[in-house]
């Protein structure tokens, strides 16, 4: 529902200065020290428990082969060389590059054709607009397994398994959930902007190019930094869609590397642990760098249910 | 938005059909990959399931054999089983597990973006990284997991071996990626009015009765949203599972069925044994028992949930 809000976002209509004077009120009361102690201390425990297993993995894929189903934190004895090791073993540096490249362009992707659609869906007012927005909310529950096989056929019937091309070309098409999230962005707009600017003679293109896009970058962010990160996660498709194994994703070349080197016969326990390091980094520094967009956009995700 | 609302319908007559032509084009994209890559898709995995097909050679029409063979398979029962094992676990336990941290989270205030990152961090852990360090964590003799365990005098089972064990594990894995639903708790509960608590307050109400009728009713909608979503997810639970349990001959002839998880099993019918006809009444059925549980979700939670302003 669309409430009216002036410039600072409040909710017209109501006392304003009685609202500002209670705002002090608004806030939880202080909480007495000894309870807010007991919090920390409970949330510091759980966070122990959520840390401890990327202690354990980086610091058991610096220990040798010997000593990687040891139970300690520390990495002792310490044994970088398994890194070189996993380096020489597989093309690990082509696979890097391969989810990189593979997660940007799903990522640029899905967010420039989802964003075109969304804009379709929160400018325009056509008949039958519900029913077909209706029908994009529901592909977002349908099960990705019911179309996997099919997908594989039209990959197939056009010559593109085992090619890259299936992992990131299907969102060209813009994808539900990220209609659904950009178009509320896109609401959110002030109608009087592009009322003004059509009234200058600019296109619709350029209402989408010029003014949608720009004011809304922090949601287009979130949409890439989400399909990024779940490019970067897939194994399902790079299991389905590749089979050379210069074009594998890192995921799928790490399963290669847990079924060869650790249960294929030589137990080379180090050696899986190290690539599986250098699977998960990279996605962590990305989070710490973006967390804000990504904290966000969960949150407005969720927060309407 | 009421003035400019009949300023739009003086206009609409003379331009609406421009305007429609070009609000199509807008969706043009999402038409296209609808017909193509869901909706096409659809119709063609109903036929396919009628038939036999292995990509070589053409498809056979075979009737009702694969839904004949679906109800003798045993694997597809057991299967099956184990999916809503798991799925009956996980959700309830993510869902409350993750609503305790978002209750600390919300409760401790500014200082809660930290612990937030740190509770976010293992959704960002690509799922056969996931897999492979909880093959480790869990192990029985050398894991992480049951030396904590002994700690507190408790033997640990033989997680990633004992037929009994190896789906507990699998729930205690899932549990360490519950993230983004804590975030969407956090969301929800920093929604709520806090006149609605000092109003209870002022009338005595306890913390509890205060979490049972303000709390759980003004944050129903992001807890029955999550209750969907998870749902979907766990039923269709693969990667992780895949690449601890599954993958080459050795290791798939080496574990029990106890871990043969529905998609794992459809996608080794589709893409291992090139069973795409069988695969498909596979997904079919599986496509069916999703939306029975969505439907019967959706029936029972609007009963439930409380929805504000609109």
């Amino acid at each position: 529902m669309a409430t009216v809000q002036d410039r600072t976002g409040r909710t017209l209509g109501q006392p304003v200065p009685a609202r500002a004077a209670q705002i002090p009120e608004r806030l939880p009361p202080r909480q007495p020290w000894r309870r807010r102690a007991l919090l920390l201390v409970l949330l510091t425990g759980c966070s122990v428990l959520f840390l401890v297993p990327f202690v354990w993995l980086i610091s058991a894929s610096l220990r040798p082969r010997a000593f990687v189903f040891d139970t300690t934190l520390l990495p002792v004895p310490f044994e970088p060389q398994n890194f070189i090791t996993v380096w020489e073993a597989a093309p690990v540096l082509t696979w890097l590059m391969n989810s990189l490249v593979i997660g940007v362009m799903a990522a640029l992707a899905v967010t420039l054709s989802s964003a075109f659609v969304a804009f379709g869906f929160a400018y325009f007012r056509f008949p039958g607009r519900n029913l077909v927005f209706g029908l994009v909310l529901a592909t977002m529950m349908l099960p990705a397994a019911v179309t996997m096989i099919p997908n594989y056929l039209v990959w197939n019937w056009l010559g593109l398994t085992n090619t890259q091309v299936p992992l990131w070309a299907h969102n060209l098409f813009g994808s539900a959930f990220y209609i659904f999230l950009l178009r509320q962005f896109f609401l959110g707009l002030p109608r009087e902007l592009f009322e003004a600017a059509r009234v200058d003679g600019a296109s619709y293109l350029e209402l989408f190019r010029k003014i949608a896009l720009p004011l809304t970058r922090p949601a287009l962010i979130v949409t890439f930094v989400f399909e990024f990160r779940a490019s970067w996660t897939d194994l399902m498709r790079p299991l389905i869609y590749l089979r050379d194994g210069a074009l594998f994703t890192l995921p799928r070349g790490l399963k290669v590397i847990l079924d060869q080197f650790g249960r294929g016969g030589e137990s080379q326990w180090e050696v899986v642990l190290a690539a599986s390091v250098i699977a998960t980094l990279p996605m962590l520094v990305i989070f710490f760098l973006g967390q804000r967009y990504f904290v966000e956009g969960i949150a407005t995700t969720g927060r309407k249910g | 938005m009421a003035s400019s609302a009949t300023g739009r319908r003086a206009r609409a007559s003379g331009m609406s059909r421009q305007e429609t032509r070009w609000a199509w084009l807008f969706l043009a994209p999402w038409v296209i990959g609808f017909l193509v890559f869901t909706g096409g898709p659809m119709i063609a995995s109903l036929v396919l399931s009628f038939t036999e097909y292995d990509v070589i050679s053409a498809p056979k029409f075979t009737g009702l054999d694969n839904y004949r063979q679906l109800m003798s398979d045993p694997a597809v029962a057991k299967s099956l089983g184990n999916t809503v094992f798991y799925t009956a676990l996980h959700v309830p336990l993510a869902m409350a597990v993750s609503l305790g941290l978002a209750l600390l989270l919300q409760r401790v205030g500014r200082a809660s973006g930290l612990f937030r990152t740190i509770f976010y961090l293992p959704v960002m852990t690509p799922a056969v990284a996931v897999g492979i360090l909880f093959l480790f964590l869990l192990n029985g003799q050398t894991g992480l997991i049951n030396a904590m365990l002994a700690l507190v005098g408790v033997q640990g089972p033989n997680w990633t071996t004992d037929p009994a064990w190896i789906k507990p594990g699998i729930v205690l894995m899932s549990l360490w990626t519950l993230g983004s639903t804590t975030i969407i708790y956090l969301a929800a509960l920093n929604n709520v009015p806090r006149e609605l608590y000092e109003a209870a307050r002022i009338d005595g109400a306890s913390s509890w009765r205060q979490f049972r009728h303000i709390t759980v009713p003004m944050i129903s909608g992001a807890l029955f949203f999550t209750l969907i979503v998870n749902t979907i997810a766990s039923l269709q639970l693969f990667a992780e599972v895949y690449t601890m349990y599954f993958g080459n001959r050795a290791t798939q002839e080496s574990t029990t069925d106890a871990a043969l998880f529905y998609v794992v099993y459809l996608f080794q019918q589709a893409f291992q044994f090139l069973h795409m006809g069988f695969a498909s009444a596979m997904a079919w059925l599986l496509f069916l028992i999703i939306l029975a549980i969505t439907v019967l979700q959706v029936r029972v939670g609007n009963r439930f949930v409380y929805y504000e302003g609109d």
